[in-house]
């Protein structure tokens, strides 16, 4: 099916559920690159994904017509994201690779022995610095810095002010350039 | 520029690096200009760069697909949207709660700027002459300071709630934090000194609570043992600053979409 998310959205409403499955094929990736990069494992992050568009089709009655469908499903898988950080005990939210969940290979493809080393120390650093961000400031730099959302639409995605937004990325960003620090010097 | 002489300061830097500064061509030009910053950009480039390397687990293109399945299940199980369910028991708590934030902002009416006492002496004898163009500049302040109130007590939950939700093993650098708090304390004073001037208790009372707490976390140490952590983590929950901070929040944003408001009305 063709049409815009907005042509799709119109249809569901008017009680075509099924044309629902498109919002879901056209956006479902990029929700679940961001939730795995809230939550820090797979697992919950297919949670996550579910979470969002089974909200997503009970609040659709909500969207407004004329806001990027995209942006409000962002709001909606932080706020999913957010949810099950508060529910998870403090000491099980660390961001770890699981077993299994293997990196994607290093687009070089012969690396050096210290090539590999180091990008497997950033690696190690980014996980551990996200993983140090309060889940606002992990929110806020993830839609500002993977996903491109704009200061004010990571603000209404929080719900706090432009001011606030601002500075939250500005900590975020910060704290990931203090964690990196002793290996890009 | 607002930062140290005439550098811009590291969150307009970092916010330029992201298109979002104001005044970016003003830093644009500094920068152009200046090898201090450039090198501060490079490096805020360099370590960005580096996150941008941060590889995570990628789906394939059925995921759609899988998800649309597993939604199935629950989508056949889920009640259906109508006008009933805004009776369910849930909604009308909530319902209840909005019903009497609403009822506590509208008789609060805090922070809408009540005269000073020397203004409303020069005001008192013409009230009816007032001039007109002076209205549009009073509510333009009242929106400033509801913002500025509302953002401050929006960093001061951020503080408090990092602390909440930091670590429970090992010890605890909390310097960052510490930073933030410190910063936050000229600001609170000025406010509840102005809430004490209006002779708001209630505000008065939370912020005086408010920087007690921020003065004793700017002037612990930097390293806490997970013991001395949890004494702090328990203070802020013993007296309840996070809630009572969040209430007065949603009063001042609903005060700020009144303030908001008035301008459209006045034109109409």
């Amino acid at each position: 099916m063709d049409g815009s998310d907005a042509a799709v959205v119109a249809q569901v409403r008017a009680g075509d559920s099924e044309a629902f499955r498109v919002l879901v094929d056209r956006h479902a990736r990029t929700i679940f690159r961001l939730a795995s990069r809230m939550v820090g494992n797979e697992q919950d992050a297919d949670d996550v994904v579910q979470e969002t568009f089974l909200r997503a089709y009970r609040q659709i009655d909500r969207f407004e017509s004329r806001a990027n469908f995209g942006t409000w499903l962002y709001r909606i898988a932080v706020n999913c994201s957010l949810d099950l950080l508060r529910q998870r005990p403090r000491r099980r939210q660390k961001l770890e690779p699981e077993d299994g969940d293997e990196p994607a290979a290093d687009p070089d493809a012969n690396p050096s022995p210290e090539r590999l080393m180091f990008s497997a120390e950033v690696q190690t650093r980014v996980t551990s610095a996200l993983h140090d961000l309060s889940p606002a400031e992990r929110a806020a730099f993830l839609l500002r810095h993977f996903e491109g959302q704009s200061i004010e639409e990571i603000g209404r995605a929080l719900g706090l002010r432009t001011s606030a937004t601002k500075h939250t990325v500005f900590r975020a960003v910060q704290k990931m350039r203090r964690a990196l620090e002793p290996v890009l010097r | 520029m607002t930062g140290n002489g005439n550098h811009p300061s590291d969150e307009q830097l970092v916010l330029f690096f992201y298109g979002e500064a104001d005044g970016r061509d003003a830093v644009a030009a500094h920068v152009d200009a200046c090898t201090v910053c450039q090198a501060t950009l490079g490096d805020l480039q360099r370590a960005l760069a580096a996150v941008d390397a941060h590889r995570i687990p990628e789906r394939g293109a059925g995921y759609g697909g899988e998800v649309w399945a597993r939604m199935q299940e629950h989508l056949e199980r889920a009640p259906a949207r109508d006008w009933l369910s805004w009776f369910a028991p849930r909604r009308l708590a909530l319902a209840g709660a909005v019903a009497v934030l609403l009822v506590a902002a509208f008789f609060a009416g805090r922070y809408s700027l009540r005269p000073q006492p020397a203004q409303q002496a020069r005001t008192t004898p013409q009230p009816a002459a007032a001039p007109a163009s002076a209205a549009p500049q009073v509510q333009v302040r009242d929106r400033i300071l509801l913002i500025a109130v509302g953002d401050h007590l929006e960093r001061s939950q951020m503080v408090l709630v990092e602390l909440m939700n930091g670590p429970t093993e090992g010890p605890v650098d909390i310097s960052g934090t510490q930073e933030w708090a410190r910063d936050l304390v000229p600001t609170n004073r000025l406010i509840r000194q102005t809430a004490n001037e209006a002779g708001d208790r209630v505000v008065v009372d939370v912020l005086d609570d408010l920087e007690r707490l921020l003065i004793e976390i700017a002037n612990s140490p930097s390293r806490l043992s997970s013991a001395e952590f949890e004494q702090v983590r328990q203070r802020i929950e013993g007296r309840g600053i996070v809630f009572k901070i969040r209430v007065l929040d949603s009063q001042v944003r609903q005060r700020e979409q009144i303030a908001a408001a008035r301008p459209a009305r006045a034109h109409s």
